[in-house]
């Protein structure tokens, strides 16, 4: 079963209604989905589409314009190395053909265990701190070939659980949204009032 | 000095009217309008490839970039994106304009696989012409092109070839916009873009052949045409679909006198432009190889071939025998399949003959008073504040005008307010969807129309009541009394009537209903089991399959003594015939037909009739010879000069162009007003489950089973219920069930339905597997059924 469970239901049904539309929840209940399982499943999308009334195409349409969903099953820790021109320079390919040696998978692949995933990326946008590498989308600046065999033996052992939740997880505490402060699930051009937030006070 | 115009200057100045110059010529445009639509009025054609008159504008492909004058200088917009102004100067040939249209075309075809030669699409193809007209002539992309596996099924029957994909859009916004099926968008992104649908969930739209009509590219190709022909051997001719009676303007397509192709007609009133799939591919059926070619003469327990003048008399002979005994002893049934004229020659030869009993509806239908009450148009409808369903599913039964009343409401013209037994295509888009338990209609009509907020809905305009018989298994009178109900509330309401057979309200019109107070279908039916009709003619029904008591039928069939059948196959009504005529089919003949708004239109003829059929009024005139009763008829034209002189109703028509294109509205009389007293079923014993019996788009009917590419459509019978009575029930969804009524048991498949109320069953008709006809009894009011697991 990889659709939702009962808790993230309920967490869904907070989501949804800080939206005008329901669909527009789709994007945080996807990152809800892919926290759940690690990684975007086919029963999830459907019961996404059920859940804001659209098709699972529609789901999938979205979904699959990001890079950061995940349609197969990803290691706990996804290690994206950057290798573009500033890493490549700083020696991007060199590190990478190290993490490939000491993970025993080729870029793309996931290790046995189901515990990393290591995978080329494109630019990271810390030029000045090359070469980088993300975990699980967390930064490592100017990385070493023994820095990186540092912390994949740190991550293995759990010595690093407190900085690196497992893929999927966007952070550690959960954001809360005043219910009060929703805006329901009422389509824009039904609204006549200001938003209960704004008191009726602000111009909109 | 200035020289003033004085006409100009005292001519009113139209709101609506906004006047640009386009190359150097003024355009009238409307207010809001596109500058490409405006265009189009004019004799400077500007490219596009996403652009579509029926669709939201997406300015997706980039195509039709135009220079509009600004104070800055000229400025390059999207024609399909930009409205028109006051005083707007538009070029759609200057210099840069060519350049900029050659580099999005060089651009769009960098990935084009300019496969051509083999494809389906090539000698009609927008992207072909306009690379010639528009297009740079030459690349200078010399990479290599994307690559994908080559067409991949998307549904039964389109399939798609992503790399001639333009990615315009077309296909995936008909799909969410004016279908309501969103099952193919887009998916990734940039160059990797590509449509398609969820994994395992393929484009199963009833409307999916119209994406492949409008690709711009041969992206999308449909089973039944797919490597058939090619454009420039095709011969056209414009026709009116009648495979159901929303009456869709469409242009039917041959190669060597074979039907190949039905394409979308785009007609303000009808279809714009629209096709449902059944309408679409069931052209397969007129050129299958079961087609009749000859008649067919009982021979002991045969049937055999015969001569068309030993076939005639012996037609005559039988006919002759039966009103030896009386006029009631002779019958006929149908003639809603056929043209106007059909109908009107076979009622003609039955006034001669003095043969009341006939009815072109089967017991299904409405009484033809219903046509007497003040009638809206599908536009009228469409633009009514209030759309009041009291109807079967529309999108099953009558697919386009599901789609012009989702659009009414979709973009807020309309409210609907739905009354039904269980959910529908429309539930999604009503206002209020109001259920009820069949038999009880007339109340819950009544009483949900009396609540303050429907007050208030029915006062703030037009309200018209799309009616017609939504429930099989259920008698007519509860959805007349409900349409009185309505009346009473809104005594200014419109009808729209939606019978569902093709030219039911031109047979029924022209006179092929009960005459003289004789009996309706089941009338005629009833008195045939009881041994009374010496002589049934079946004017192309096959009544075993399309009337929802099988068992009446098939008494009637063996007690009548002979049966003749004018029908184009074999079938289960008359396999047993005494005397079977071929007859033409549609695409093979000439004529006029009439839609379910009374609209007149033409249906053409384009191939040679199969063998040696013949259309239904020659076989009538032919008849009416051989029984020296001549109804004076010599050709087509004749009679349909006779038709609208003798009708009134069809006297609009008279001149054969009004019904070319949009058609022509027939002739309507003063409205009759409705009025009946509510009465109520017997009450449902808690136990039991009142019956729903709906038809769907895909059934056995002749034309889909007979046409290849739809006939693996059709599922299986299964009986649906409310998931809490499946639960109730305490068996597992899709396990098998015994339903019973009145001493009938069949065993089927039960599915839970969240669509259907709650004490409520629902069986589509006519499907294959198991046959339900035997729970239904037509003389009932309601049928109420037990449903029980198997032990």
């Amino acid at each position: 079963m990889s659709r939702l469970s009962d808790t993230n239901i309920k967490l869904a049904h907070e989501i949804i209604v800080r939206y005008p539309r329901p669909k527009s929840a789709l994007i945080p209940l996807l990152h809800l989905s892919q926290e759940q399982n690690g990684y975007i499943t086919r029963e999830a999308m459907q019961h996404l589409g059920e859940l804001v009334g659209v098709t699972s195409a529609e789901v999938y349409g979205t979904a699959s314009f990001y890079e950061m969903f995940k349609f197969e099953p990803v290691g706990k820790y996804l290690i994206n190395i950057c290798g573009t021109m500033s890493c490549a320079l700083m020696g991007a390919n060199e590190l990478m053909h190290h993490a490939e040696k000491k993970l025993g998978v080729k870029a793309g692949g996931t290790t046995p265990d189901g515990v990393f995933t290591l995978a080329h990326a494109e630019c990271q946008a810390a030029c000045t701190e090359a070469p980088t590498l993300q975990v699980n989308y967390r930064y490592r600046l100017r990385v070493t070939p023994a820095d990186l065999d540092r912390l994949i033996d740190n991550l293995r052992d759990g010595k690093l659980n407190d900085e690196f939740p497992p893929h999927g997880v966007l952070s550690k505490v959960r954001q809360s949204i005043d219910a009060t402060r929703a805006v329901g699930a009422k389509a824009p051009e039904d609204v006549n009032e200001s938003p209960a937030w704004l008191d009726g006070k602000a111009a909109l | 000095m200035t020289i003033v115009d004085p006409i100009k200057e005292t001519a009113p100045v139209d709101p609506n009217i906004v006047n640009i110059t386009i190359n150097d010529k003024p355009v009238a445009a409307r207010k809001g309008e596109l500058i490409i639509a405006a265009a189009d009025r004019t004799e400077d054609f500007i490219p596009r490839f996403c652009y579509h008159p029926r669709m939201t504008p997406v300015g997706m492909c980039r195509q039709c970039l135009v220079e509009v004058e600004t104070p800055r200088g000229p400025m390059m917009v999207v024609s399909c994106m930009t409205p028109v102004a006051e005083g707007q100067i538009v070029h759609t040939a200057t210099d840069s304009v060519k350049k900029a249209q050659e580099g999005v075309l060089e651009l769009l075809l960098a990935n084009h696989p300019l496969d051509c030669p083999v494809c389906d699409k090539g000698g009609e193809c927008p992207l072909q012409d306009q690379a010639f007209s528009h297009g740079p002539g030459e690349s200078r992309f010399v990479e290599e092109k994307r690559h994908y596996e080559k067409p991949i099924a998307i549904s039964d029957i389109v399939y798609l070839d992503r790399e001639r994909c333009i990615l315009c859009d077309r296909c995936t916004r008909f799909a969410d916009e004016v279908a309501g099926d969103a099952l193919i968008t887009f998916t990734s992104r940039g160059n990797d873009t590509q449509v398609l649908t969820f994994p395992d969930e393929p484009f199963s739209s009833y409307f999916s052949g119209n994406t492949v009509q409008i690709c711009p590219v041969g992206a999308l190709t449909a089973k039944p045409y797919r490597f058939k022909a090619r454009p420039w051997d095709l011969e056209q001719t414009e026709s009116t679909c009648t495979s159901c009676s929303v009456g869709c303007r469409t242009v039917v397509q041959s190669s060597r006198d074979e039907l190949v192709r039905y394409q979308g007609v785009d007609i303000d009133p009808v279809n714009w432009g629209w096709l449902c799939d059944r309408g679409r591919y069931n052209f397969e059926s007129v050129n299958s190889p079961d087609r009749l070619t000859t008649p067919l003469i009982k021979s002991g327990s045969e049937l055999v071939a015969t001569s068309w003048s030993v076939a005639l008399e012996s037609a005559a002979r039988m006919i002759r025998l039966a009103l030896a005994q009386n006029t009631n002893s002779v019958a006929i049934l149908g003639g809603a399949r056929g043209t106007n004229e059909d109908a009107f020659a076979w009622a003609m030869l039955a006034d001669k003959l003095g043969i009341n009993q006939r009815d072109a509806q089967l017991g299904d239908g409405l009484s033809p008073e219903v046509f007497n009450l003040a009638q809206a148009t599908i536009d009228q409808t469409c633009a009514a504040s209030t759309i009041i369903l009291l109807a079967p599913d529309l999108k099953e039964e009558l697919p386009v005008l599901y789609l012009r009343v989702r659009d009414a409401a979709q973009k807020r013209k309309s409210r609907i307010v739905e009354f039904s037994s269980h959910d529908s295509g429309l539930t999604p888009y009503a206002w209020r969807s109001v259920g009820f338990e069949p038999g009880n209609q007339a109340q819950i009509v009544r009483d949900a129309l009396a609540t303050p907020e429907m007050k208030e809905q029915l006062t703030r305009g037009e309200v018209v009541v799309v009616v017609g018989r939504a429930n099989l298994a259920e008698s007519e009178v509860f959805t007349l009394q409900a349409l009185a109900e309505i009346f009473a509330a809104v005594p200014s309401a419109k009808v729209l009537p939606v019978l569902r057979r093709g030219n039911v309200r031109g047979a029924v019109t022209a006179g092929l209903t009960p005459q003289n107070n004789s009996g309706d279908a089941i009338d005629i039916l009833n008195a045939a089991a009881a041994g009374k009709i010496e002589c049934l003619i079946l004017l192309g029904v096959d009544p075993m399959s399309d009337v929802a008591d099988s068992g009446l039928v098939q008494r009637a069939l063996t007690q009548t003594k002979n049966l003749i059948s004018i029908d184009t196959m074999i079938n289960d009504s008359n396999r047993n015939a005494d005397l079977v005529l071929p007859a033409a089919s549609y695409g093979e003949k000439n004529g006029t037909t009439t839609n379910l708004e009374g609209r007149i239109s033409n249906v053409a003829q384009k191939i040679t009739p199969c063998g040696t059929s013949r259309p239904d009024w020659m076989i009538a005139t032919e008849l009416s010879i051989a029984m020296a009763v001549d109804i004076g008829v010599s050709s087509l034209e004749d009679l349909n000069k006779k038709l609208v002189s003798t009708v009134a109703a069809f006297a609009p028509s008279s001149d054969a162009k009004s019904t070319h294109g949009d058609g022509v509205l027939m002739a309507r009389e003063t409205p009759v007003t409705i009025s009946g007293k509510a009465s109520k079923a017997v009450d449902r014993n808690a136990y039991n489950y009142r019956l729903v019996v709906s038809r769907t788009m895909y059934d056995s009917a002749q034309a889909t089973v007979s046409s290849p590419s739809l006939a693996g459509i059709i599922t299986d019978s299964a009986i649906f219920v409310n998931p809490l009575d499946l639960a109730r029930i305490g068996v597992a969804d899709g396990a098998s069930v015994r339903v019973g009524a009145e001493g009938t048991n069949i065993v089927i498949a039960i599915k839970a339905h969240n669509g259907v109320h709650r004490g409520v069953a629902w069986l589509p008709f006519n499907h294959t597997g198991v046959d339900i006809r035997p729970l239904l009894n037509i003389t009932s009011d309601v049928v109420d059924v037990r449903i029980e697991p198997i032990k």
